[in-house]
């Protein structure tokens, strides 16, 4: 059995850029900030969820299962099941699919799915060797002659702290940091730092276009902190963003020769987003207007030092299952991890080897038209809290083929660990 | 969290060991007396009839012959506790002591519930009390005539008989100190504050807090003494030395005038003076005690006090039980509709709260932040789930589900009618809409309605989470269940309802405007405004007029005062020009920083009374200031603006503060004497004009 799956509505929180120091708002707190307008908004009470679905990488301490939190903080009711679903860049992505497999087979009719990450709130660690020498003093038994030794192996960069985030975005497989898996795919692609900053400035000016126009208004709600602070659009914008400004920045991963800069890169932010995803059966219970219907999901992996190239092998698998083209898909969302490694997806599909290849297409894909791709920018220039993103990437697309009349798009990202999502969504 | 699972499993919860909630008919009314397995002896409350226990004369004369029992049977332990769910005992039945007046009649009463309590306390085998959810006055006395005392997570504690004019009755003033640091104990039984678990236990005041899982281990702790008492330290008992309670009643003294002038409130006093006199020994305290209790319960202001209690449960009464609001929407964000939101979302109602900006709503989140650490007590939980609760709705996306939609708008007929234009579509069959004006009459504000009679007044006092009235407004249109509804809503929030017609000012500030109004008069005279303001507050005003301009916001004042002016033509004195000059100027009181007094911390800056000793102030100066509230309550009254004289005094009450212990406006023009309280006014509108001309309701008054 395979029922119809409805996107109804979506919000999200504006995206913070992380300034230092952990932002206003937890993991949870983002998820409650953008659910509540978007619940309020329903015709049907929030306890009216099946299930609550959350992706979040970085789950903070006090926050165990964040989907279940949010969902009681939201007021869906202790009856209302929840669970969070982690794969890294994906998860907001992968909570949605999981929602849209669900509903698909008969086993829920109306889900809140989503993502959120609060990468400011990214703990720091202690080291190893520091953590055992504080077990042994801990666990001293010898008295006050045996803490003096155990004290006394205390070397001062026990204190040096290592920032979870900076470890969470390296692959333990290869040691390779995600910016280094994009000096990689620029490498063997060929992108020059020009182009990859160039592209960086386009995304800065197409959000800002958006921000101005009202192009986020229903998607974006604002966020408001305990201090009375009102947090209402998406600060990691920089509107006078030019190609002379980024070519001044020094490469952050490979100095002195590589070519990912903190300009090219997405930025390391904090945000949260929500989808309500339905059957036909909730759509008449509840008197729903679906927004879009979400028509296939595909998810591939490849080695992780070119997780980049993610997006390729799953929208590919996407298009071929729908006989569709790269050319027949009105508008994408492809996220923008790296500038570097967007513009390594898009080369690839118009590699003929890369694509008979490893795509077993008959020739090259193609281009994709720049003005049907990132139309309103993407994580360069809004932010990448990677729980969330995959969601963000989903919901936009729904409303930029509103706005634009488009019928048929395709979300897609790269996951760290060497993986791809895509989804197909067909506006309603 | 409305749990199906938990809510079967609840009634499980309270431990009340051989004795099962359900059982009735045994051999008390309002007791249930039984032995365990293990030999101890429960005596369990449970009053008859009511949602509350009190220690009324019945339930003290059954707990006697409970006491009987337990001598002759003599059980291993005696455990004392409450089968109702809200609580263990709150204090006496203040019913009992309405309207007494044989002084020695009193005193055997009270010396037969000592003896009572005293047998209680000479018992030698373990007594054992066990609190939960409130233990107030003569309930937390009995508590502490036990051996040990062990309180259920979330109890709260508290002596608050000085807010009805009186100390504790039955021991406590002497067992109270004797067991806790004695100052902390007075400070307690002087402010009628209420102590919260942990606090308790610090103090010594329980032995253990324990949520209700552990109730029955801490009982046998406590009989197998492995649970530690908590007694009076050694600095405790140097507190108790006739030289240190002298020294430090002193400073009491000075502390409770400060806060509640012995002119006005004797009960402090009379603690304090029976605690320097007697603190060291609990015998001849305990004596003292009862003379002073009987003594004061036959004063006017306790009397006045307890009348105030009452009118405060007739005004509770005046809420439906059951309210079917639960979502809430405010319209506008300023600083009355964002603390109306925020008091909402704290009792417990998803609340969303819209203005034209998002600015103000979060200003608005700001303030409620800052309100509920102030009230939470340190609960964490509660004030995440409150502050989920209030939802920033700058769309109005709430309008649609809400069950009630309250206008909080600024006063201008035609932005409200604007704002109704908009919402009214919107909202949800049966949804009731609100409005917070204070000034438009709702006749005006119904025009253009699709449901008129869908339109009531729901009208708030600020501080929204200090004034307990809610003044709710009907039009003559207006639907009685919608009324209703709204009575409901109000009591389901735990504030008071008062009834009023749509009249201009309502009850409340109507009456109090000719306050106002008179004492900007008396400034025009040249009296200056600390002279004007101590007059009112040595009547036993909480705060002067002048003041309490300053705190209203002076562009507010003038606005009320204007309208009632036109509204009824009434011939109050026109406002001075120099009040237009300072709201024009900006000078708008507290919210500005300066209006007529200078306001530093949110505190006005006097001058000292002495400097103005040369000034002989007109003999005349606190009966203009208050005559003209009681005149404006009779023609309230003899309107029908609200018809029941106990309400209106309520209102008064419970919305500005008037001298609680005068018992409200009319009660105390009642008390001073109609005909003497008429013959003042036309001797005062003889002098000064006709604003002061007696009403002709107060012929009915008499």
């Amino acid at each position: 059995m395979s029922r119809a799956v409805y996107i109804v509505d979506g919000a999200r929180t504006p995206f913070l850029k992380a300034r230092g120091g952990p932002g206003p708002f937890t993991p949870v707190d983002l998820a409650v900030q953008c659910g509540r307008p978007l619940l309020l908004r329903q015709p049907f009470a929030p306890t009216d969820f099946d299930q609550v679905i959350l992706g979040c990488v970085n789950v903070i301490a006090d926050e165990a299962n964040p989907a279940r939190v949010a969902a009681l903080r939201l007021g869906c009711g202790p009856q209302t099941t929840a669970f969070t679903v982690q794969i890294n860049c994906g998860s907001g992505m992968q909570a949605m699919d999981t929602a849209y497999r669900y509903i698909a087979d008969g086993g829920s009719d109306l889900v809140l799915a989503g993502g959120a990450e609060a990468l400011s709130h990214a703990p720091l660690v202690l080291r190893q060797d520091a953590v055992e020498w504080l077990a042994a003093m801990q666990g001293n038994k010898a008295g006050p002659l045996g803490a003096l030794k155990a004290a006394s192996g205390f070397r001062p960069d026990f204190l040096k702290p290592i920032v979870g985030l900076e470890r969470g975005l390296t692959d333990p497989i290869t040691n390779l940091g995600m910016g280094q898996t994009a000096e990689v795919l620029a490498h063997l692609f060929s992108i020059s730092r020009e182009a990859a900053d160039r592209y960086a400035v386009e995304s800065h000016k197409r959000l800002a276009k958006a921000q101005a126009e009202g192009w986020l208004k229903g998607e974006l709600e604002p966020a408001f902190a305990r201090d009375g602070t009102v947090y209402n659009h998406d600060d990691g914008v920089r509107p006078d963003s030019d190609a002379a400004k980024l070519a001044k920045l020094k490469p952050v991963f490979e100095p002195p020769f590589g070519k990912v800069t903190a300009g090219n890169s997405s930025q390391i932010t904090d945000g949260a987003c929500w989808t309500i995803l339905a059957s036909e059966a909730a759509l008449e219970r509840h008197g729903l207007f679906p927004r879009a219907r979400i028509l296939d999901s595909q998810w591939s992996a490849l080695d992780p030092s070119i997780m980049g190239l993610g997006p390729v092998l799953a929208a590919t698998e996407l298009l071929k299952r729908n006989a569709l083209t790269l050319q027949t898909v009105e508008l994408w969302e492809l996220n923008e991890a790296f500038a570097a490694q967007v513009l390594a997806c898009l080369a690839a599909w118009q590699d003929e080897g890369f694509c008979r290849e490893v795509l077993g297409l008959d020739g090259a894909a193609g281009a994709i038209d720049p003005e049907s791709i990132n139309v309103d920018g993407g994580a360069i220039s809004l932010g990448h809290p990677v729980g969330a993103s995959g969601a963000r990437i989903a919901l936009h697309l729904v409303q930029a083929m509103e706005r634009l009349g488009k019928r048929r798009g395709i979300a897609t990202e790269c996951i760290g660990g060497g993986q791809g999502g895509a989804m197909l969504i067909e506006r309603a | 969290m409305n749990d199906p699972v938990w809510t079967y499993l609840a009634d499980r919860d309270l431990t009340l060991g051989p004795v099962s909630r359900s059982q009735a008919g045994g051999e008390f009314k309002h007791w249930q007396f039984s032995r365990d397995a293990d030999g101890m002896a429960w005596a369990v409350i449970d009053q008859h009839g009511t949602g509350a226990n009190t220690l009324s004369q019945a339930v003290l004369e059954e707990f006697s012959r409970i006491l009987d029992l337990v001598e002759q049977r003599a059980p291993k332990a005696l455990v004392i506790r409450s089968a109702k769910k809200s609580g263990f005992l709150a204090g006496a039945d203040i019913s009992e002591f309405r309207g007494v007046t044989d002084a020695a009649a009193i005193r055997a009463r009270i010396a037969s519930a000592h003896v009572v309590v005293d047998r209680l306390a000479a018992f030698t085998l373990p007594t054992i009390a066990v609190m939960h959810g409130y233990a107030m006055g003569g309930g937390l006395e009995i508590a502490l005539a036990c051996n040990q005392r062990i309180a259920v997570e979330g109890t709260r504690f508290g002596f608050p008989e000085v807010q009805i004019g009186l100390h504790p009755g039955l021991g406590g003033t002497a067992r109270f100190p004797h067991l806790c640091d004695p100052i902390e104990a007075m400070s307690a039984m002087l402010t009628g504050k209420s102590i919260h678990d942990r606090e308790a236990q610090r103090m010594g005041l329980v032995d253990t807090v324990v949520p209700e899982r552990h109730v029955r281990a801490a009982i046998g702790a406590a009989v197998s003494g492995d649970l530690g008492q908590a007694r009076q330290g050694l600095v405790g008992q140097l507190k108790d030395t006739a030289p240190a309670r002298r020294l430090a009643a002193r400073q009491m003294r000075a502390q409770a005038e400060a806060r509640a002038p012995s002119a006005h409130y004797p009960a402090p006093y009379a603690l304090i003076d029976l605690w320097e006199e007697h603190g060291g020994d609990m015998e001849a305290m305990k004596q003292a005690e009862i003379a002073s209790f009987a003594h004061l319960m036959l004063t006017d202001t306790a009397q006045n006090l307890i009348r105030v209690f009452f009118l405060r449960q007739k005004l509770k009464d005046l809420a439906p039980n059951a309210s079917g609001v639960a979502q809430v929407h405010v319209i506008g964000a300023g600083a009355m509709g964002g603390d109306i939101a925020a008091w909402c979302a704290w009792q417990g109602l998803r609340t969303s709260l819209s203005d034209v900006k998002p600015e103000p709503i979060g200003a608005a989140i700001g303030r409620a932040a800052a309100l509920y650490e102030k009230i939470a007590h340190g609960d964490r939980l509660k004030i995440r789930d409150a502050l989920d609760r209030l939802i920033p709705d700058p769309e109005g996306h709430g309008i649609a589900s809400a069950d009630l939609v309250i206008e909080a708008a600024p006063e201008k007929v035609d932005l409200k009618r604007k704002l109704y234009a908009d919402a009214e579509p919107r909202m949800k069959e049966g949804a009731i809409l609100a409005t917070n004006t204070s000034s438009i009459p709702l006749a005006e504000l119904r025009e253009r309605l699709r449901r008129p009679e869908r339109l009531v007044g729901i009208h708030f006092f600020n501080p929204v989470s200090r004034l307990d009235l809610v003044e709710v407004v009907s039009h003559d249109g207006t639907k009685a269940e919608v009324a209703a509804e709204a009575r409901a809503f109000v009591g389901r929030i735990g504030k008071l309802p008062a009834p009023a017609k749509s009249a201009p000012g309502f009850i409340v500030n109507r009456i109090l405007t000719p306050y106002l109004v008179e004492a900007f008069a008396l400034m025009d005279e040249g009296l200056p405004p600390d002279v004007i303001d101590k007059a009112a507050t040595d009547f036993g005003m909480p705060v002067g007029p002048l003041e309490l301009a300053d705190q209203v916001g002076l562009d507010i004042g003038l606005a009320v005062a204007e309208m009632l002016k036109r509204e009824l033509d009434w011939p109050l004195p026109d406002a001075p020009q120099w009040l237009k000059d300072k709201v024009e100027a900006g000078d708008l009181g507290r919210k500005t920083g300066k209006g007529i007094y200078l306001w530093r911390d949110g505190k006005a800056v006097k001058g000292h009374p002495a400097k103005h000793g040369t000034l002989t102030p007109d003999p005349d100066l606190v009966d203009r200031l208050i005559l003209p509230m009681l005149n404006t309550a009779v023609t309230v009254l003899r309107e029908g603006v609200n018809d029941d004289p106990d309400v209106i005094d309520a209102a008064m009450v419970f919305g500005t503060g008037f001298a609680p212990f005068r018992g409200g406006p009319l009660h105390y023009a009642r008390e001073r004497g109609v005909g003497e309280v008429t013959a003042t006014l036309s001797e005062l509108a003889r002098k000064h004009g006709s604003r002061f001309q007696p009403d002709a309701g107060w012929d009915a008054l008499q």
